[in-house]
């Protein structure tokens, strides 16, 4: 049967099992729109804003795990998708985003509503195609569906020009996608993972470092085995949250700048550092050359690209983390005794890991006079749901989630770590609850990051998505004013946000509903109130102003040169 | 270190600026790039000339590996390689110095491809450190214009890589 091009997208779509899309109208992408009448099953959400709607694709793709798929008309509405794109491409979150083009026999003309978004999103995507003919469509649909979801994930934009959804092709999805120029590694080298094991049996100090990989290669399940059968502590990286429970004795908590005293003091003092889905970055690493100098390192990566990128490393593996993680498991439990030996090794570790940990435990001075961020966060964990979805904004409010909410299941953390985007908490929620519409959905915002995509409660309201946004009201462009307290001399350039905002007001004005705690005896019933609301809710918390983000490892200097909290 | 490295890459629209956006956004030097179809039309070969240590040149290498278009990267380090450049070049040549070039042209067996009273265009062709070497005998007697085309690179041997 002949299709037109348009028509060709919406069935790809169905195809591959799209449920959702998160999309904004506009005159190139005017004859999707009007196909979507026949596609009942494909449920479109309309942001109000392309950036929210490229993160509600985000969102939605880290809760669930599968691609998240959003559409945005040429030149301002592809433009506007950039942060969302880029924001997905640094945390490598597989989207497919369309984008419509002016007609082709236009492009390059300077038409109207023409960008080279091809161009534009070239650095930012892992691959993204130009539809010149029809006929190329469903191919193109395919490839870059397996693009986005297979190896290292990542955002693929497809841009299609107004005449190719117009002009009519033979519809038929191919089965298989044959690119020969990517062949992404599954199983790792089983030389490599044998001699592994035998450096981890070796190892009289190992640490687990898991990033992010370990959530986007569904390998917390492996990872934990490994971990609990070597009593080997791990620590996580801001992405990896949620990757190993942190309520076990084995975990550390977050590593690098604010990480926990106890995990950098590991990470610095272990002669064994495995580093699984992770990309050393200068968040984590602090200063490269005090960074882990007593380790071997082993790294595990399905991009080759990461390993050896920023430091030496002793024994790399390629494939897919899963799969080397179980293989890897499966070597050191054919070697029984040598575990036995091992766990023995490895004991007055743990011990000096507890000193640590008693040490300088994860503590803030509480207060009955303010409310403290902290134990906002610790409340939000007490009274919600053990399967709650967190997403956050960037800044200080979104480093005491990390610190202080103990995440224990994979993809319950939502949170721009490579791009760090501010605004990306709340459309990042409004996804996870479009894929998981029974769970509880909280986003834990700044004041300052909520405003850069607050339009989206309209969003929420609309599409009834019960997402609970909490503000983490300090007035400040907090995590830049702490920088200016502790390294410009207190001189606070324009991160003073001093504008008295009614945010219950704010929420019913767009029909939602609002709460606001302003001591700390407010807090528990603030909360309690929210969660027991129906539909989206906003609870504004008035929290310490200059409440700073501690432990803290300034920029560049190492790990074991933090900055602790008083 | 400087280092040839082929890539096949996909002839695919967009294809050489995902190659020169790779080493300009990753900060990667190009000394020079020369690129053109294959015998199969559906693919063209770049060759790329880069400078870096060997941990630069293994995230170059990894790097042009990970994008979609590119089919195969070889580096060719060692001497296992054949180097070949052209070079066309404009040189001032009156009076006595027409003999100069003439010989100089000689002994690199290069050729004289267009002539003026006042000038020859040369065209030479070897490896890079030859267009080197008779750019230095010709440069004193006055170069008018000159273009390089940057070196092509083939493996020495039997084996060939298709394409
Ligand atoms: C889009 C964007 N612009 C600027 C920044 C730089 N930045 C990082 S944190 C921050 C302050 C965020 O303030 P707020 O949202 O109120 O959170 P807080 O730190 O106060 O918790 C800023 C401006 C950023 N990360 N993203
Ligand atoms: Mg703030």
């Amino acid at each position: 049967m002949k299709l037109a091009g348009a028509r060709i997208l919406l069935e790809c779509l169905k195809q591959e099992g799209v449920d959702t899309v998160f999309g904004y109208p506009g005159g190139t992408v005017i004859n999707i729109y009007d196909e979507l009448y026949s596609f009942p099953d494909i449920r479109h959400i309309l942001p109000r804003h392309e950036q929210a709607g490229v993160h509600a694709a985000d969102g939605y793709a880290r809760a669930s795990g599968k691609v998240g798929v959003a559409i945005a008309t040429s030149g301002p509405g592809a433009t506007n998708t950039v942060t969302g794109i880029a924001t997905a491409y640094m945390d490598s979150i597989p989207l497919v985003v369309i984008t419509g083009q002016v007609p082709t026999a236009l492009i390059g003309n300077d038409a109207f509503q023409e960008v080279d978004i091809i161009g534009i999103t070239r650095p930012c995507t892992k691959h993204n195609f130009l539809v010149q003919n029809v006929k190329d469509l469903a191919g193109i649909v395919k490839k870059a569906f397996y693009i986005a979801r297979t190896g290292r994930p990542g955002p693929v934009l497809i841009d299609l020009p107004k005449d190719v959804q117009v002009a009519v092709a033979e519809f038929r999805y191919p089965e298989q996608v044959d690119l020969r120029g990517y062949k992404p590694t599954i199983e790792g080298h089983p030389k490599q993972i044998e001699k592994a094991a035998a450096m981890l049996l070796a190892a009289k100090k190992p640490v687990i470092y898991a990033g992010g990989g370990t959530i986007l290669g569904n390998a917390s399940t492996e990872l934990r085995e490994l971990a609990e059968t070597l009593h080997a502590p791990v620590t996580t990286t801001l992405m990896a949250l949620g990757a190993f429970p942190e309520d076990s004795p084995l975990s550390l908590g977050l590593l690098g700048m604010h990480g926990t005293y106890y995990a950098n003091m590991a990470v610095t003092n272990c002669d064994l550092l495995m580093a699984v889905g992770a990309r050393f970055d200068d968040r984590v690493t602090g200063k490269i050359a005090a960074f882990a100098p007593h380790a071997k390192i082993i790294h595990i990566d399905v991009d080759p690209t990461s390993i050896k990128k920023n430091v030496r490393v002793d024994l790399p593996i390629v494939g897919m983390v899963n799969e080397v993680l179980a293989h890897l498991l499966k070597v050191i439990e054919d070697r029984g005794d040598a575990v036995e030996v091992f766990r023995k090794a490895a004991k007055p570790w743990l011990a000096e890991i507890d000193g640590w940990k008693a040490k300088h435990p994860m503590a803030f001075a509480e207060s009955s006079k303010v409310i403290k961020p902290q134990a906002v966060i610790r409340k939000l964990r007490e009274l919600s749901q053990p399967d709650a979805i967190i997403a956050t904004d960037v800044g200080q409010h979104q480093m005491w989630t990390a610190q202080y909410f103990s995440f224990t299941r994979p993809r319950t953390l939502l949170s721009s770590g490579g791009l760090g985007t501010m605004g990306y908490g709340l459309p990042a929620a409004m996804g996870a609850q479009a894929a998981f519409p029974d769970r509880q959905v909280i986003a834990v915002c700044g004041d300052g990051g909520f405003q850069m995509n607050l339009q989206e409660i309209a969003t929420l309201v609309q599409n009834r998505l019960p997402v609970k946004i909490c503000i983490m009201n300090n007035n400040y462009l907090g995590m830049v004013r702490q920088w200016q307290e502790l390294f410009f001399n207190k001189r606070y350039s324009q991160t003073v946000l001093d504008l008295p905002i009614d945010f219950v007001k704010l929420a019913e004005a767009f029909g939602a509903t609002g709460f606001v705690a302003s001591k700390p005896s407010e807090v528990e019933e603030t909360i309690r109130r929210g969660f027991a609301a129906p539909g989206p809710v906003i609870m504004e918390f008035k929290i310490a102003r200059e409440e700073k983000v501690l432990p803290m490892v300034p920029a560049g200097a190492s790990l074991n040169e933090m900055v602790l909290a008083s | 270190m400087r280092h040839t490295i082929a890539v096949l890459v996909e002839n695919e629209f967009g294809v050489l600026s995902r190659v020169a956006g790779l080493f300009s956004g990753r900060g990667f030097n190009i000394d020079s790039l020369s690129v053109a179809p294959t015998n199969d039309e559906a693919m063209s070969r770049m060759t790329i000339v880069t400078r870096g240590d060997e941990q630069i040149l293994e995230q170059i290498t990894k790097h042009l590996n990970k994008l979609i278009d590119i089919i195969k990267v070889i580096d060719f380090t060692d001497e296992t390689a054949i180097e070949r450049e052209m070079a066309l070049i404009k040189v001032t040549a009156e009076d006595a110095a027409r003999a100069e070039v003439l010989r100089i042209v000689d002994i690199f067996r290069a050729k004289v491809i267009d002539t003026t009273p006042k000038s020859f265009t040369v065209e030479v062709t070897g490896a890079p450190s030859k267009i080197d070497a008779i750019l230095d005998l010709l440069r004193p007697l006055g170069l008018k214009e000159l273009v390089r085309t940057g070196p092509v690179a083939i493996g020495r041997g039997a084996k060939g890589w298709k394409g």
